[in-house]
């Protein structure tokens, strides 16, 4: 088993996030995680879909999720040629005491304090899943009050975009005689 | 109301959301709706009242599904049902899972709550457009009443292009009794549905060369190339080559069942010669047919030393079950035509195949192992003598419907089919109780042909209450039950495989209900025969009535079996021509 990032796009329509999900689970594919959200064109959502699956599945699912009428196009994002990020954002405990080395702790991540109370901070930190998973490793001696985080999302490197796209072709509509 | 609908198209002319709905599908060519009405969809049912469209009331909303897939393979066309919110729409899920398996060509409209009251858990509320993503090509929900043309528009060319599927349409009560304009749209464009028709020409060519490699090739005809009507075009590619046929369960009378070269339908209950042509064959040349577990048998021994060639209008279907060697994506009417052409020229260079050896092989195989079936010792009916009756009397032109389970089989073995869309059955779901509405649906679109639903004693029960509407409308299909007092298919896994423990599938329909008094309460008339000597008379007597629905319980030796088989989950080289009897295959000749 593979990890694999889909790009996906989308009509942006409601039931279009219901319709993949559920190709997802009735096909028997788990997603490992899953972002939307507008792209530059307000009619088209991008879905970054990542799944952990063998070649002949994915090219199957590839399939079937190209069978959606709403789906605009699937592109599998390389991960040497695309940049991947997380956002995460975690509330550590850190009082009087040891707020200093919490600090120093997050700004050794390039992370970015958000919100501070008398016995917490709450830090926001994006980057890739091996980052973020080392910045909860260090961040655990403190105590981890609260995390959450979101699914990756994905840009291909270089001056080429996966939304450039032809047209939409147009079907003429029988007339009545 | 009909002259002017076709003249305003363009006005934009200020109408009721129901009005719009109704014109919409006037407008999309529609003849015939299949339904009946409720609360929510009731507006639309007014305008209905008064439009050229013929609406048929069923008695059960699954009557209306699988009628109008009746309707749309018998015609060629797109068939329609109409039901209200919740339970209606409900009841229409099987039909919408059965077209969606079998790609049938079917837009359901069905009506929703208010917009206002979605997502309230209101009075004949559910939520259809969730249930029904899974086994719908697409579906829509309409809110905006300004929607309503463009959404049929586009439903119907869903439905009938590409790979065909069902389509449905749910439109609020509120946007049915909104006011709106109307205006029948020139285009529609959906971004991300565009399916190739064409085949790519280096496909064509790969396969070509192909076919003219092997040795041992078969053409594997499934259920696309009756979709695509492209049964003059295999006929040309099959006798231009004289590559051996075998016409899955879909393709039934894609192909004459007359013609010398074909060697029936493969798979579970298949011939010896189909089944033994996919297994021994070095190239499947599939067309339209997706390798289904029911044709296939245990994946890993299937056709161990074959290529394929996989030709489909749907890319997923590709390579989803069998590895693929040459695949060709492409509407399978112009992908037969371009190997046609591509195989003519070869010719024309002195390029022929050599499968001189394979075509004694496996006609060898035909003349061997036939079908057959042994007459009940006792002197009862055997239910294959009454099919191969029906067949001779009723001739290929009539259209056969069937249920599920035996009597299926020995339809699609004993009688003869040599044209397309005259045998029509739910192959991929397997729903009991598809025949008699199916029939119906597809008397209504073919009121000329002779319509036999050819049905079991369990399914009949399952959804007879469509021979009230039958009478009723003037749609005078015939019924032949095959009654062996059973759920037969199982009560024959039960003796194969469970030591003879008939565990509830004795149906006791021999006693109750009677199925001749049934007939006559629905104003149907009814027929029974339960001896050899009368089955031709029986069947002569119910052509002979044209004017009202005919049921014929044919009251046949319960014991009867399904063979040849393959047992559920073996390879197809286990295949038995009869209980405990193996075909042995003169490898030598290969």
């Amino acid at each position: 088993m593979t990890v694999h990032t889909l790009s996906v796009l989308v009509e942006n329509r409601p039931g279009v996030l219901a319709r993949i999900a559920g190709l997802f689970s009735r096909r028997g594919f788990n997603i490992d995680s899953l972002a939307v959200g507008p792209t530059e064109d307000s009619s088209v959502s991008r879905m970054t879909i990542v799944v952990n699956v063998e070649e002949t599945p994915l090219e199957q699912v590839t399939k079937q999720l190209n069978k959606l009428v709403e789906v605009i196009k699937i592109v599998e994002l390389d991960d040497r040629d695309s940049i991947e990020k997380e956002l995460m954002m975690v509330k550590v405990k850190a009082d009087v005491n040891n707020r200093g080395q919490v600090v120093d702790a997050i700004a050794l991540f390039r992370g970015k304090v958000v919100d501070v109370a008398p016995d917490t901070i709450t830090v926001q930190l994006t980057g890739n899943a091996d980052k973020l998973r080392d910045f909860v490793a260090v961040m655990e001696p403190f105590g981890i009050r609260e995390l959450v985080q979101s699914g990756m999302v994905a840009i291909g490197r270089g001056s080429r975009s996966i939304t450039e796209r032809a047209k939409p072709l147009a079907v003429p509509v029988e007339q009545p005689a | 109301m009909t002259e002017q609908s076709a003249s305003d198209s363009s006005t934009g002319e200020s109408v009721t959301g129901a009005q719009s709905l109704i014109k919409s599908l006037e407008h999309a060519g529609v003849k015939d709706i299949f339904g009946i009405p409720g609360g929510a969809i009731l507006p639309a049912y007014d305008p209905l009242y008064d439009s050229k469209i013929r609406h048929i009331l069923v008695r059960h909303e699954q009557g209306a599904g699988h009628a109008a897939q009746g309707y749309a393979v018998a015609t060629g066309g797109v068939g329609v049902c109409m039901a209200t919110s919740g339970p209606g729409a409900t009841n229409l899920v099987t039909p919408l899972a059965d077209a969606h398996m079998d790609s049938v060509p079917m837009v359901a409209v069905t009506g929703q709550v208010g917009a206002a009251s979605i997502g309230t858990d209101a009075f004949q509320e559910a939520d259809i457009r969730g249930i029904t993503m899974p086994i719908t090509k697409h579906n829509f929900l309409v809110t905006n009443p300004a929607d309503i043309p463009r959404v049929v528009a586009e439903a119907f060319y869903l439905a009938r292009s590409g790979r065909p599927g069902p389509v449905l349409v749910d439109v609020a009560k509120s946007a049915l009794q909104a006011q709106t304009s109307f205006e029948w749209p020139t285009e529609i464009s959906l971004s991300g549905y565009r399916p190739v028709t064409r085949p790519h020409s280096k496909q064509i060519r790969e396969a070509t060369r192909l076919i003219l490699e092997s040795r041992r090739p078969v053409l594997y005809v499934g259920g696309g190339t009756i979709r695509s009507r492209a049964h003059k075009e295999l006929r040309q590619l099959a006798e231009l080559t004289g590559i051996p046929v075998v016409t899955t369960l879909m393709a039934r009378g894609a192909f004459p069942d007359s013609h010398p070269q074909h060697l029936g339908m493969p798979g579970m209950h298949g011939t010896v010669a189909a089944v033994a042509g996919l297994q021994k064959s070095d190239l499947i040349i599939s067309l339209g047919a997706r390798f289904d577990d029911r044709v296939t048998g245990a994946l890993d021994s299937f056709a161990p030393g074959a290529k394929v060639i996989h030709a489909d209008i749907d890319p997923a279907e590709i390579g989803k079950n069998r590895a693929v060697d040459v695949p060709i994506v492409g509407d399978c009417r112009e992908v037969i035509a371009d190997l046609v052409a591509a195989l003519t020229a070869e010719q024309e260079q002195g390029n022929t195949g050599d499968y001189e050896g394979w075509v004694k092989f496996v006609a060898g195989v035909k003349m061997r192992y036939p079908l057959g079936y042994d007459t009940p010792p006792d002197g009862t009916l055997a239910p294959q003598y009454v099919l191969e009756r029906l067949s001779h009397i009723s001739g290929p032109e009539s259209i056969y419907v069937a249920g599920v389970g035996q009597h299926q089989m020995w339809a699609t073995h004993f009688i003869q089919y040599e044209n397309p869309n005259t045998w029509i059955n739910s192959g991929g779901l397997g729903t009991m109780g598809f025949a008699v509405p199916a029939a119906m649906g597809a008397k209504v679109g073919r009121p000329e042909a002779t319509v036999w639903a050819v049905d079991g004693d369990g399914c009949f029960q399952m959804t007879n209450q469509e021979l009230a509407t039958c009478t009723i409308e003037g749609i005078p299909i015939k019924v032949a039950v095959i009654n062996n007092e059973s759920l037969g298919m199982v009560r024959q896994w039960q003796t194969l495989f469970y030591e003879g423990r008939y565990s509830n599938t004795d149906l006791q329909s021999k006693r109750i209900p009677d199925f001749v008094k049934l007939a006559d309460a629905y104003g149907a008339v009814g027929l029974s025969c339960e001896s050899p000597a009368d089955v031709d008379e029986t069947i002569k007597k119910a052509m002979e009535v044209d004017d009202v629905p005919v049921v014929v319980d044919f009251r046949v030796h319960r014991d009867a079996m399904v063979w040849p088989m393959v047992p559920a989950g073996t390879s197809n080289d286990d295949i038995n021509y009869a209980r405990g009897l193996a075909p042995e295959f003169e490898e030598d000749d290969l």
